[in-house]
């Protein structure tokens, strides 16, 4: 785990990290330059939160605990929003009018 | 702005075309080029090489532009059509061997983040049976 911030929250999504906030997750995780790992259990397997196919592959459900670790220059910040972003209960409008 | 990949979603039904695309709206956003067709031109079922010729201009990126396609003759017009374009534009054009919807959110969330053509055709076909 050497040079990786690790943080643990449990999914507070209604329905889990299905598809749609699977996409969201992804297009968050997108956004910043360091690399970002999400895993069901802390022993791994650990799976790059970028790939939109290996987030979605991962199916947490609500209330299991998913662990995030990011390494790298922005890793604090991407964290914090990952973490926020799971442990929301609501993922929100989904339109992205202003995303891109 | 950056240019992102477009998505094509050729289908059989227009009714699944539509709804794919819908999918892709309300899931990815609207910031992706994005254009579908379904139906043949007596509005039943099946596809047709002008229509997908027509949705690939529309949704055209110099990036590229990825088509999610059913079942058999949506892919083989879809490779017709892709002959057809005008040499320039016909090497950015790639048909996806993946599942028409899960497909498109695939390629369009990959598209969304700004990855090239060949990293959305790949992510796309990561869902394919082996």
């Amino acid at each position: 785990m050497k040079g990786w911030l690790v943080s643990s929250v449990v999914v507070n999504h209604e329905v889990g990290l299905h598809a749609r906030p699977s996409v969201k997750l992804t297009k968050l995780a997108k956004g910043f330059y360091c690399n970002i790992e999400i895993a069901g259990t802390l022993t791994g397997p650990w799976f790059n939160a970028k790939s939109i196919v290996k987030v979605m592959a991962v199916k947490a459900g609500q209330g299991t605990i998913l662990h995030l670790r990011a390494k790298g220059g922005d890793a604090d910040a991407a964290l914090l929003a990952l973490s926020t972003f799971v442990s929301q209960d609501d993922d929100g409008d989904t339109s992205d009018a202003a995303g891109g | 702005m950056k240019e992102n990949v477009g998505i094509v979603i050729v289908s059989h039904s227009p009714d699944v075309a539509k709804g794919t695309a819908d999918m892709v709206r309300k899931m990815v956003g609207t910031a992706i080029p994005l254009a579908f067709c379904g139906g043949n031109p007596e509005g039943g079922l099946g596809t047709c090489i002008e229509s997908i010729i027509a949705a690939i201009n529309a949704a055209w990126s110099d990036r590229g532009v990825a088509v999610l396609v059913d079942l058999g003759g949506a892919e083989t017009n879809s490779e017709m059509a892709v002959e057809m374009l005008p040499a320039g534009r016909r090497s950015k054009v790639v048909v996806c061997n993946a599942p028409i919807v899960e497909g498109a959110i695939m390629a369009a969330t990959e598209s969304w983040g700004g990855a090239s053509l060949q990293d959305v055709k790949r992510t796309a076909e990561e869902l394919s049976p082996r």
